[in-house]
């Protein structure tokens, strides 16, 4: 489904990816995950082309992400994407968020569009809040919203930048349940996450990435029993002390 | 130097009423025509294809160091030598408006634009939404909301300054004062009529923007 072939990234002098290759097949979930400033970020969002990137190839479905005759709009059309801010519209309310791109890009009616967006308020565990706006939601069901939305498009796989980095302690859980939820309906999933708990649940693989490189791409029992690399034991020492 | 004499009110209303009609007309065009063609300008000011964004933004420049009362007299001289017939001082004013506020709003639009977070932008272009829409149903929604006191301050300024156009004959409120002041002999109690008509329009338009403000404030 999702093809990073030898992806490497400048910021001016700074390279911050060199030579990534890594895949999710269709109906896998693979979770990146990496210290701070490793670029996981940066590579997530070169996938569906929101980041540009110098060398190497991305192919979502085929489709080639890097090229200039793709049509990105269309693309990202079929690829949902979940922040790590929720980044919902604050100007409309949750049933208008769901319903925008639906109507705009695939062409739905309005009603067929708020069907959809009903039900799938209901899937999350939202239908009451259709009516009210995003700033009056807390943290955890704005990213429920968030993940609504893009499940509103149909997508062929959704990519998750850090979902629950912004939220508070409590709220992880309702988020995370979400996407365990997801996870085992066979949705193809790409996850930027410090969720070490939901990796072990439904992770095929982790990616363990440092420095703009992917240091370790390894099943996920391989990779908590047995790192091979000493950066990616030392990355777990810390984040799994607590 | 007699004593005032407010009788002098009472006859000139119907002119005033006039002249007030004008010059809220004048202000409700040049607002509306200058924030759109504002809009059109920021959007080229930011735009990538460089000899755009560098025309737009010499226009504004432009605009923004020259004094008004120069861009009214000057219009109203250009445009009957382009056009080879006089449009009038109403028509130029109008125009003359639209021209110099958009240079403005366009400003105050640009800063808008940008005032909203790069993430907003992304999510829109990852639901597959093009550049012109996520302009026309994310980034615009949300900088005319983050702007509105500004864009509604900069036109009770607008409604202020178009007194200016005396300057070219046009029949506006001040002209109106003006005139009937002659008449009667009396232009100091017209100057205090329109004094007190433009103190009292722009004071509860200010009060009338601290309240909408609190309405249309996006819930964060």
């Amino acid at each position: 489904m999702i093809e990073i072939r030898n992806v490497s990234k400048w910021y001016g002098q700074t390279q911050v990816l060199n030579g990534c290759n890594t895949h999710v097949a269709k109906g896998e979930v693979v979770v990146v995950c990496g210290p701070s400033g490793s670029g996981k970020s940066t590579l997530i969002k070169c996938v569906n082309g929101l980041e540009p990137f110098a060398q190497g190839t991305i192919t979502v479905d085929g489709v080639s992400v890097g090229d200039p005759k793709t049509d990105l709009p269309r693309l990202r059309a079929r690829v949902g994407m979940v922040f790590q801010h929720f980044e919902l519209f604050p100007h409309m309310s949750v049933e208008q968020n769901l319903a925008l791109a639906q109507v705009k890009v695939l062409g739905r009616s309005v009603e067929e569009a708020a069907a959809r967006g009903v039900a799938l308020l209901d899937r999350v565990g939202l239908r009451e809040h259709a009516a009210k706006f995003p700033g009056q939601l807390s943290g955890g069901q704005q990213q429920r919203v968030a993940i609504a939305r893009a499940l509103a498009m149909d997508p062929i796989c959704l990519l998750f930048d850090e979902p629950t980095s912004a939220l508070d302690p409590e709220m992880i859980g309702e988020v995370l349940d979400v996407m365990v939820e997801l996870a085992r309906t066979g949705m193809t999933m790409m996850c930027v996450t410090h969720e070490m708990g939901f990796a072990r649940k439904v992770a095929r693989r982790v990616v363990f990435m440092d420095h703009g490189e992917i240091v370790e791409d390894a099943p996920v029992a391989q990779f908590f029993d047995a790192p091979a690399s000493e950066r990616a034991k030392s990355f777990l020492a810390r984040i799994l002390r607590h | 130097m007699g004593e005032f004499d407010f009788s002098v009110w009472q006859p000139s209303l119907p002119f005033i009423r006039d002249g007030l009609l004008f010059t809220l007309r004048l202000t409700l065009v040049a607002m509306t025509g200058g924030i759109v063609i504002g809009t059109l300008l920021a959007l080229a000011r930011l735009s990538p294809i460089a000899p755009l964004a560098r025309i737009a933004g010499a226009y504004v420049d432009l605009m923004r160091s020259i004094p008004l009362v120069l861009v009214i007299l000057w219009f109203f001289l250009v445009i009957p030598f382009i056009t080879g017939s006089p449009v009038g001082a109403e028509t130029s004013a109008i125009i003359t408006f639209t021209a110099f506020e958009a240079a403005f709003y366009c400003e105050i639009m640009r800063s808008g634009i940008q005032s909203v977070p790069r993430g907003q932008v992304n999510a829109a272009f990852a639901l597959g939404l093009g550049r012109a829409q996520a302009m026309i149903h994310v980034i615009l929604p949300q900088a005319v909301r983050n702007m509105l006191p500004v864009l509604l301050t900069q036109t009770i300024v607008l409604f202020q300054d178009t007194s200016l156009v005396y300057a070219i004959g046009a029949k506006d409120m001040l002209k109106a004062a003006d005139v009937v002041g002659k008449n009667y002999n009396r232009p100091v109690e017209m100057i205090v009529l329109s004094a007190l008509i433009y103190f009292a329009i722009c004071f509860s338009l200010s009060l009338a923007v601290r309240q909408l403000q609190k309405r249309v404030a996006i819930i964060r």
